[in-house]
């Protein structure tokens, strides 16, 4: 009979995040931040079908990087909770801490009792009264929680955009400002040699502050093609 | 995993779109037909009244009273029965005003679960045949006197078509292709109706025709509810075309009521069908 090895449960969980981490950084990154009416969500997706970025509710938008069928079934749990409490309890009892909370649970409990983690990570955004009270919080694999003021980027070459971003983004930008900054961005870094990324190429979406009710808007090719160009 | 705590794995697991059947699996309390009770609800639960919906050229109009009765007490005199159930469709509801609203609420949400998890919105025979498997589901309460009868009105995208789909209590479903109205007032309503539609009219004269019909059925049915001048109460009216959904504001209201309780000082009836093609 064959005796295991004996693994230290830090050489475990340092095994797992690496193999998480590597699982992330091969996929394309997405860049959410503030803009002066709202949050917008651009991620380099050239699938419309397959999406990196969605609603969750009402003010609360979801934006994923890594594994697909991971961080789609965490959209769905998402969806399904703030649906369950919205009709439970009402519309505005609905809220991005407590699906912040809920993830970050669920990512946390799939890192440690799980052999294989997730490879995702999250952000869960959400829209408020005036841009104070807009909220970001992004979600690591291991589900712990940063909650990010301005902008957040996730995926390969986050870190080189969260750099540039630091040094570009400012407060009250304009959206088309915002979009043409991350789509530059992501054009940089996303391989070795710059690209000039295209509408169709992109998928981008934002929490629009003024809009009643839903706020949660996908912007199409052609709208993305104008502000683009501005 | 704790249910209180992060998402439970019924959250995670591959399912349906339908918010209903999720809900009817995790939290059958919380679906707005419970399945037993005894007595005769009609008279101790508030009721809704006359709902009237008409095709117009560029979509659909819906229009509801707003009355509420309680046998012979009026329980509410500003009730809403006509909603939009999302961007392209209105629902109007008439029955037990408790469980109506209920169901209202059920639709709107299993319409927009199902658009985020899909990342489409159901076709409106889709919407039209869901509603039916939720009436289904209320077939107990209504033996017991607890009805709820909606209407659905919706824009067709696909076909560039207003549709209205009518409902009975054992959840069947029926297409009506000029006008219809539900409710204790229908009658009424639907005779009035009859002498002021015409096909493919404006949005405008659907309006008049809707409130038109809804004078008649209050003239004539004690749970339907007139526009109340006093209070500034009048019908509530939803328009819904290619642009989606619109609600009536009472400043838009207002002066086509007006106008048309003053038409009622000479004619009370209304217009007269000689020679009327659209609506007065």
């Amino acid at each position: 009979m064959s005796v295991p090895f004996y693994v230290s449960p830090e050489q475990i969980m340092r095994d797992k995040a690496d193999f998480a981490r590597k699982g992330i950084a091969r996929g394309r990154s997405v860049i959410v931040m503030q803009y002066d009416a709202g949050i917008v969500f651009v991620a380099e997706n050239p699938s419309r079908a397959l999406h990196k970025i969605s609603e969750l509710y009402d003010r609360i938008g979801f934006a994923a990087v890594g594994k697909y069928n991971e961080f789609e079934s965490l959209r769905v749990a998402g969806v399904r909770l703030a649906d369950m409490r919205g009709y439970s309890y009402d519309r505005t009892d609905v809220t991005g801490r407590s699906l912040a909370n809920a993830y970050a649970q669920t990512l946390g409990t799939i890192f440690t009792e799980t052999p294989k983690p997730f490879e995702v990570e999250i952000v869960v955004a959400e829209v408020g009264a005036e841009p104070d009270d807009d909220q970001l919080y992004r979600l690591m694999f291991d589900g712990s929680v940063a909650d990010e003021r301005g902008y957040v980027a996730m995926g390969g070459s986050a870190e080189p955009i969260s750099a540039a971003l630091s040094s570009t983004w400012h407060e009250g930008m304009t959206l088309a400002e915002c979009v043409r900054l991350a789509v530059r961005l992501l054009g940089e870094h996303g391989d070795e040699q710059p690209r000039v990324l295209d509408a169709r190429q992109l998928e981008v979406a934002v929490l629009d502050r003024g809009r009643p009710r839903r706020t949660f808007q996908r912007l199409p090719n052609a709208r993305l093609t104008e502000l683009l160009a501005e | 995993m704790s249910p209180s705590l992060g998402l439970p794995d019924a959250y995670r697991a591959a399912g349906s779109a339908s918010f209903v059947d999720f809900l009817a699996a995790l939290h059958p309390e919380r679906l707005p037909m419970p399945s037993s009770g005894q007595g005769h609800g009609a008279t101790v639960a508030p009721h809704g009244t006359t709902i009237v919906a008409l095709r117009t050229a560029s979509g659909a109009v819906m229009a509801g009273d707003r009355r509420a009765t309680m046998g012979n007490i009026i329980a509410q005199n500003d009730i809403e029965k006509v909603f939009a159930a999302d961007e392209f469709s209105v629902i109007g509801i008439a029955g037990t005003a408790g469980l109506a609203v209920e169901l209202v609420r059920l639709f709107q949400v299993e319409l927009e679960h199902y658009e985020k998890i899909e990342g489409v919105s159901l076709s409106l025979e889709g919407k039209a045949n869901r509603l039916a498997t939720m009436l289904r589901g209320n077939l107990g309460l209504a033996m017991q006197g607890l009805a709820v009868v909606p209407l659905l009105a919706g824009y067709d995208e696909a076909r560039d078509v207003g549709r209205i789909f009518s409902y009975d209590v054992t959840g069947g479903r029926y297409e009506e292709h000029d006008f219809y109205a539900v409710g204790s007032g229908s009658s009424f309503a639907r005779g009035s109706l009859k002498k002021l539609y015409t096909r493919g009219a404006s949005t405008d004269d659907a309006v008049r025709s809707a409130l038109e019909a809804l004078y008649d059925a209050a003239d004539d049915d004690s749970a339907t509810g007139g526009p109340d001048m006093a209070r500034g109460i009048y019908p509530v009216v939803a328009t819904v075309d290619a642009e989606g959904v619109r609600v009536l504001t009472d400043d838009e209201l207002a002066p086509v009521v007006r106008a048309m309780v003053e038409a009622r000082m000479t004619r009370p009836d209304g217009a007269s069908g000689a020679g009327n093609g659209g609506a007065s």
